[in-house]
């Protein structure tokens, strides 16, 4: 993007703006073409309509048991009535990992919203003051960050007790600090950029710089990381739920616990192990290649 | 070098307080208080008092901090509620496995995800170069867990080329166990039956357990050749007539070596945690499982000492890297 | 004026007596990538380098001029790029030249040096092992011998304290330390020919000085030939024979030194000139710069590519490319211009 004399003499001030929505553009217009963000939309698209209209989707309900068909170590396989089969208890297989969907994508909302409001206010207090803050939030971010992040997840879940609640809390603390840093640093690039420094030097107040400026620009960072959270939220949650960690509820279908569940009938029923197992790795992959693609599409670095 | 690594060294200090705050506050935190912690949800409140006695717990927080950082300096950890035994030599009896199993991984995931980088790198674009992008992304998407069972199945249950689980055949009870490496001690004890059984245990779960690694390697390494390969210095090299075999080991490697250092090392830390995970697929007896185990029956005194255990064992992992990074990069080094 | 450095394309006559050192004839260069037009980086140059002599091509960014001593050095890659013509060093084919020999050949025969030395020194090797690698290469000389040597040749640069400095890495050096360091490594094995590409472009005004003084010291006047890259006509105003100047691939205008600032012929050199500040011009005397971009060109094979930014533009001008043909009275050595309207009077 190269200046026109007419679009160099505009203020500094619109100039981040400027940049802003152009960078938006840009990135639209690469996310188009790039067809890992294709594949990795509609794989996320895919998840969250599932998700949304389970219960229309959903041939029964996750919870009806049909025992008449489950014998001890055999259950029967797909079937037209039942395209998945049905799990150890007589429950349609299909059924239960649509209803998960809603689980998955529950979970993976509020815990990443919790870790990025929490995470970003805390960034920008560090960012906007410096500072002893600074050093304060910044302090705290590294002792969480020594803590490998599944660990401190059950950690925090196991000290909270097993419900949903807790594994979107224990997900959404973990990624706390992984948000103040990048906004922090996000902020201070932007901080030192040259319009900022130009609003400054015209006497715009610095908050209202930080805040109008600074602030909308070390978004994009964020809207990336967002993205990647929630693939690393799914798999973390669907890990704790493996543990036990998950809710209490045996009726509640989450896939890391459904395939916990089916350890003691691999040898006999390995299919019921693919289904979940399959369904988290489809979402997780729909979330990393959207993430990626935008990654690439928001680097100003790439733009051309 | 010297003074960097002395620099480093004090750096984690702070860390290592940090944590230890971190984990004195989590038993805190409980619903009921430490007391809980120590002696599970259901202790008669004669015992409780008697607890909070002998603990000093009614004392200020300041003091009972002090006297944790103590017991803890000192090793102790206190007692495991299930297993009634004290925490530090059951993490001791186990952390062999887990390192046996995390260095297994992280040797397969080195050994296959540099090359495979690299090749990639070089072949930009080619087959190899698409399938090895596929793979890892594919290998970043599936969960440890149900990569497990998808290996447990095909190779030991329908194949039986590898046991489903544990970490020594059931006939081998009479092994003798001098390290607690079960490879290692099949090898010292003179017993290369108890060695290659015990290898035979460890495959599948560092199988499983090296797929993220793995991918992350690969990726990592793909990018990191492909940029040095376009570096001004190489051209200066391939001006300077250097043989290929010395462009790419003196030139490229020991540039592409920088970011791929700090990727192994983050990874070989979070192959810790990877590790309660892995360990309960395929009943392995380390440090995972029984965190896993503590975790489910809120074996308290056992998941907070395994929490600072495994995580001082990151923060030491992650010094190491940035001293080889030291070694590896004379701009760290000097400045 | 002695200079044999000489160019013959489009027929023109002008070769000087004997074989030349290295001798380029229609090199052309195409770069392709998918999705996008092919771009002739080099279209049609034929030169001469005679040994031992001083030879300047100068261009603006791309012309052509650094893409054309890649090419010849085989060190462009092969991906998507293609190479037609010739280019024989001591009568030896490079371009058809097995890799292995060609291996051999750069770094003990020809040797280059970079426009950037920060980016282009390795910063993880020491600057001794990155100059004794290249005498273990082609010298054979080890260990201490090595180093010893190094050492020698970073005083001959002009570096003091050698021996510690070789212990040094590239971000603990100055920039014009660095291209010293660069210099002594390209003259490590004494080549037959040095091409120094932009060598001054990254530097300060006084260190580039200094290091033009270094390189007029150690090649001018030795049995090692320079081909100097710049886009900067004051750089070889003090140091060339013999001067080629490039505009979109090929070159529009060749001459010794002297005829080229005296009598300057092709618009695109007198745009050039008229665009370098100059202490013996009147105060007051504005600089024209060229007007337009060097992206404003027209393909050769439509006329000549300078037409579009060219004020001395006539109707001859499109159609056909004009030919490099020898100047209106070329006194002082073989004047060659590609221009049917060429400049009177160095006006």
């Amino acid at each position: 993007m190269s200046l026109s004399g007419a679009e160099a003499q505009e203020t500094v001030l619109t100039q981040s703006e400027e940049a802003r929505g152009g960078l938006v553009r840009d990135a639209f217009r690469r996310l188009r073409r790039s067809p890992q963000a294709i594949v990795g939309a509609t794989l996320v698209l895919l998840f969250v309509l599932v998700a949304v209209f389970a219960p229309l989707l959903a041939p029964y309900s996750p919870t009806a048991q049909d025992l008449s068909q489950v014998r001890p170590g055999q259950f029967p396989g797909p079937s037209a009535e039942h395209l998945l089969g049905l799990d150890q208890l007589g429950r349609d297989e299909l059924s239960r990992i649509i209803y998960g969907a809603r689980y998955s994508l529950i979970i993976g909302v509020v815990s990443v919203t919790i870790g990025a409001t929490v995470g970003m206010a805390l960034g920008l207090l560090a960012g906007a003051f410096g500072g002893w803050v600074d050093g304060l939030v910044m302090r705290a971010a590294d002792i969480m960050l020594a803590v490998p992040s599944l660990l401190l997840a059950i950690g925090i879940a196991a000290l909270l007790g097993r419900s949903i609640t807790s594994v979107m809390i224990a997900i959404g603390v973990v990624n706390i600090p992984v948000f103040a840093r990048l906004l922090r640093g996000a902020m201070l690039s932007q901080r030192e950029s040259d319009y900022a420094l130009a609003s400054r030097s015209l006497g715009v107040t610095k908050g209202r710089v930080v805040l109008k400026h600074v602030f909308p620009n070390s978004l994009a960072p964020v809207i990336v990381q967002a993205t990647l959270a929630l693939a690393t939220a799914i798999t973390e949650a669907a890990g704790l739920a493996f543990l036990g960690l998950g809710s209490p509820d045996p009726s509640i279908p989450e896939w890391g616990r459904m395939l916990a569940e089916t350890n003691a009938y691999l040898a006999s029923e390995p299919l019921l192990a693919l289904w979940p197992g399959l369904a988290i790795v489809i979402s997780v992959l729909g979330f990393y290649l959207l993430g990626e693609a935008l990654r690439e599409a928001l680097d100003p670095k790439l733009r051309r | 070098m010297l003074r960097f690594a002395a620099r480093r060294v004090l750096l984690l200090v702070p860390i290592l307080i940090g944590l230890s705050i971190l984990v004195f506050l989590f038993v805190r935190a409980l619903p009921g208080g430490p007391e809980t912690a120590l002696l599970g949800e259901n202790a008669t409140p004669e015992r409780v008092a008697q607890v909070r006695e002998l603990y000093g717990l009614d004392r200020p927080v300041y003091e009972q901090y002090v006297s944790y950082v103590q017991s803890v300096l000192s090793l102790d950890f206190g007692t495991s509620i299930t297993t009634r035994q004290p925490v530090v030599e059951e993490i001791a009896r186990r952390f062999p496995g887990t390192v046996e199993l995390t260095v297994t991984a992280m040797i397969i995931a080195v050994a296959v995800g540099i090359p495979l980088g690299f090749v990639a790198a070089r072949r930009y674009g080619s087959w190899v170069d698409n399938l090895s992008t596929a793979g890892s992304l594919l290998g970043i998407a599936i969960p440890v867990f149900a990569l497990g069972y998808l290996l447990k199945y095909f190779f030991a249950i329908k194949l039986g080329w590898f046991p489903t689980q544990g970490r020594e055949g059931s006939l081998m009870f009479r092994n003798e166990h001098p390290t607690g490496f079960y490879v290692l001690d099949g090898i010292v004890t003179g017993n290369p039956e108890a060695a290659v059984d015990a290898l035979r245990h460890l495959i599948l779960p560092a199988l499983a357990l090296a797929t993220i690694p793995l991918a992350f390697i690969t990726r990592i390494t793909r990018a990191s050749v492909l940029e040095v390969t376009g570096e001004d210095y190489v051209r200066t090299a391939e001006a300077k007539g250097m043989t290929r075999s010395v462009i790419t080991r003196r030139h490229i490697l020991r540039n592409a070596m920088l970011p791929i250092v700090t990727v192994v090392g983050l990874q070989t830390g979070l192959l810790l945690s990877g590790a309660v995970l892995t360990e309960t697929v395929f009943a392995f007896d380390g440090i995972g499982r029984f965190l896993a185990q503590a975790v489910f029956a809120r074996d308290f005194p056992v998941i907070q000492a395994g929490i600072l255990f495994l995580a001082v064992i990151f923060v030491l992992v992650n010094l190491l890297v940035d001293l080889s990074y030291g070694l590896l990069d004379p701009r760290v080094r000097t400045r | 004026m002695t200079a044999p450095g000489t160019t013959v394309a489009d027929a023109v006559p002008g070769a000087g007596a004997g074989t030349p050192l290295l001798e380029v004839r229609d090199l052309r260069v195409t770069f392709s990538s998918r999705g996008r037009r092919p771009v002739k980086a080099v279209d049609g140059v034929s030169l001469d380098v005679a040994a031992g002599s001083t030879v300047g091509i100068v261009g603006e960014s791309g012309s052509g001029k650094s893409v054309t001593s890649l090419a010849a050095l085989g060190l462009l890659g092969k991906r998507g790029v293609s190479i037609s013509g010739s280019v024989r060093f001591d009568g030896e084919d490079l371009l058809g030249m097995p890799e292995a020999e060609l291996r051999a050949l750069r770094g003990r025969e020809i040797a280059m040096v970079f426009q950037d030395p920060m980016s282009s020194l390795n910063p993880v090797l020491s600057v001794g092992r990155q100059i004794t690698e290249i005498l273990e290469r082609h010298r054979g000389l080890k260990g201490q011998d090595a180093r010893d040597r190094a050492a020698e040749l970073l005083v001959s640069v002009g570096i003091g304290d050698a021996v510690r400095r070789l212990k040094s890495y590239p971000h603990q050096l100055s920039g014009g330390m660095r291209q010293r360091v660069m210099i002594a490594m390209a003259l490590a094995c004494e080549p037959r020919l040095l091409i120094a590409d932009e060598p001054t472009t990254a530097l300060d005004v006084t260190i580039s000085a200094q290091i033009l003084e270094l390189l007029r010291e150690l090649v001018v006047g030795s049995q090692t030939a320079l081909v100097l890259i710049t886009h900067d006509l004051g750089v070889v105003a003090g140091l060339c024979d013999q001067v080629h100047v490039m505009y979109s691939g090929r070159i529009v205008e060749s001459a010794p030194r002297r005829p080229l600032f005296a009598d300057p012929q092709h618009p695109y050199t007198t745009g050039l000139l008229a665009s370098v500040p100059r202490l013996d011009q009147a105060r007051g005397v504005p600089l024209l710069p060229i007007p337009g971009s060097p992206s404003d060109t027209l393909p050769w094979a439509e006329g000549c590519a300078f037409a579009p930014r060219c004020s001395r533009q006539v109707p001859e001008c499109l159609g056909a490319p004009p030919a490099l043909l020898p100047a209106r009275g070329a006194a002082g050595g073989p004047h060659l211009v590609r221009c049917v309207n060429p400049v009177q009077d160095g006006s």
